[in-house]
């Protein structure tokens, strides 16, 4: 399998990065070559085995349904680029 | 007295405990050692200001009685921890001028125990390397060069390459780290000292900025086992903040600290002899198990034989999880912005502007595995393998309590090296990474030079939870290496 410039191009857009003629070039041969190491993944037998998503065998811990933090949006704001009233400023996305 | 920059940190507390010197003057003498080797560029911010403040702090406790456990001792923080009202990068231009409101729960649980911050060190771009060329603040350079009127800059190692050439430099007495498949283990081998990965949920992740949640884990660099044993205990805990952290009690792993391994079984993994190692690596390793048996220790030869689909397998998962946390620098919340025609246009920009070429080649790699059609074919398959990888050091454990490996396949290499082909710096950490898939706790130890006079580092691992056991025998091989050689541009001692 081959990557080519177009789903460099595509995978870009999932990644929200744009990139110019020459990174989508060179990123096209880069990652021919590092899916090409990865596939060598393709010669172990995994049949019947299950998906490790985490190494340490734990569940997820539930907390009280009750505000522990908050009432800071002052604080939470303050590293945006943007910020009016209380909220956060993006371009208009609505017409 | 010694310079009090070549104490080791159980020295300086006990020489602040005698009251031979105070916070103050140490800190002092260390913030002097961080101005006089700007050269490493091992630090991107300093505080020497808040490291005063707090070491008066310190001395004032002290001078009531109310002594805490790192009370005075002058320590740096990898610049992948958030630290409350202190800029924080994570080595990348992405975050701008961030300043956290709030403070990572391992660096203030160091503060908490009287630690004194003297900066944030550089790394490699959201731990994204193994050199610490990658940082957007510029090279970390070692304080090791090689002998032989070699005057070429080497590499600290990474990601955490800041924090490894601060405490080789005796610019700190410690410093944190992170590891996500070695970021703390091959920088120490590259530096000539210590650090201790510990088991993935020991040490809580709230505030530290996230690469790959399913691997990244703080830990800590010092210049002896024991110092690291110290600092663990504090940085360590259950945080109910971080769901994956563990509910578990720190063990007092300083006080139960011996170097006995006697009746001990060491596993060695013969996957790990790689072919075109360097022989000094191999000579070195079969020294390191010479050293455990004369010690006491049973040897024993043990397989993991899916050892080779390590680092395919890491760099299908790390990716992933990179691409999906860095998906959160939108230049909405914080960090820059790139004004665009449009929303998509000003994340496309932004993002375009503020990640550096390795940060967007992972984005690239883990969001090509995740996209649609080819998740199962990569994600799910390298999840199993991981399994079978784990399932590889459950076997290893009926048969031995802890393993014995080089840390990393080389000794430090110059800038610029390697950095041609993206596949032969990950080899960088091939010892390192099936460890920090199966989640368990390694530690590296300085062990021996090479012909060019580079440190070469020694990797014990434990089981999980079992981070005794790793000190215990990091400690028996810290004993038998006696490695005392100075890098050449560390802050002298006086004469």
């Amino acid at each position: 399998m081959s990557i080519d410039k177009n789903t460099v191009k595509k995978v870009a857009g999932l990644a929200r990065l744009r990139l110019s003629d020459a990174e989508m070039e060179k990123y096209a041969g880069q990652l021919n070559n590092i899916m090409g190491f990865i596939d060598q993944l393709n010669e172990v037998n995994t049949d019947n085995v299950e998906p490790l998503p985490s190494p340490v065998d734990m569940d997820l811990p539930l907390r009280e349904d009750k505000v522990m933090d908050g009432d800071c949006a002052d604080a939470v704001l303050a590293n945006a680029p943007e910020s009016v009233e209380g909220f956060y400023v993006v371009p208009k996305v609505v017409e | 007295m010694t310079e009090l920059t070549h104490l080791t940190l159980a020295e300086t507390l006990e020489g602040l405990e005698k009251k031979e010197f105070s916070a103050k003057e140490t800190t002092q003498a260390h913030i002097t050692a961080v101005e006089s080797a700007k050269h490493l560029n091992a630090f991107i911010t300093e505080t020497p200001d808040l490291a005063l403040q707090q070491a008066q702090e310190s001395d004032d406790r002290r001078a009531k009685g109310d002594v805490k456990p790192l009370d005075g001792v002058p320590l740096a923080i990898k610049d992948l921890f958030c630290t409350k009202d202190v800029k924080t990068t994570a080595g990348s231009n992405i975050l701008g001028n961030f300043i956290p409101p709030y403070e990572s729960t391992v660096s203030g649980n160091l503060l908490r125990d009287g630690a004194v911050m003297l900066g944030k060190t550089s790394l490699d771009e959201f731990a994204m390397g193994s050199s610490n060329t990658t940082s957007a603040f510029g090279n970390v350079i070692s304080p090791w060069k090689r002998t032989g009127n070699s005057n070429l800059d080497l590499v600290p190692g990474g990601s955490s390459g800041g924090s490894a050439s601060a405490v080789a430099a005796r610019l700190c007495l410690g410093a944190t780290g992170t590891d996500t498949g070695g970021s703390i283990r091959q920088p120490a081998s590259f530096c000539g000292i210590t650090g201790i990965k510990p088991t993935y949920g020991r040490c809580s992740r709230w505030g530290v900025i996230a690469f790959s949640s399913s691997l990244d884990q703080a830990g800590v660099f010092g210049r002896t086992v024991e110092d690291c044993a110290i600092m663990l205990k504090s940085a360590a805990g259950h945080d109910p903040k971080d769901s994956t952290s563990a509910k578990k009690d720190v063990p007092d792993w300083p006080a139960l600290l011996n170097g006995s391994v006697k009746g001990m079984r060491i596993g060695i993994p013969k996957e790990y002899r790689m072919d075109g190692m360097p022989e000094e690596i191999e000579k070195l390793w079969q020294q390191g198990i010479e050293w455990l048996k004369a010690s006491g220790a049973e040897i024993v030869d043990v397989s993991l034989p899916h050892t080779k689909y390590a680092l395919p397998t890491y760099y299908i998962i790390a990716p992933a999880e990179c691409s999906s946390n860095l998906a959160r620098y939108d230049g909405v919340r914080y960090g820059i912005r790139e004004e665009g025609e449009n929303l998509n246009d000003m994340y496309e920009m932004t993002r375009a502007k503020g990640f550096g070429a390795e940060v967007k080649r992972r984005i690239m790699i883990g969001t090509y595995a995740l996209s649609s059609g080819y998740y199962d074919a990569y994600y799910i398959k390298a999840q199993k393998i991981r399994r079978l990888i784990l399932n590889d050091f459950l076997s290893a454990w009926e048969k031995c309590d802890a393993l014995l490996t080089p840390t990393a396949p080389s000794a430090a290499f110059a800038v610029g090296e390697n950095e041609d082909d993206p596949i032969k710096m990950y080899l960088n950490d091939i010892f390192t990474v099936p460890s920090s898939l199966a989640g368990l706790p390694g530690m590296s130890i300085p062990a021996g030079l090479d012909k060019d006079g580079l440190p070469l580092g020694l990797q014990v691992i434990g089981k999980a939870w079992d981070e005794q056991t790793v000190l215990n025998v990091s400690r028996a091989v810290e004993e038998a290496a006696q490695f005392t050689a100075l890098p050449q541009l560390a802050t002298r001692k006086a004469a």
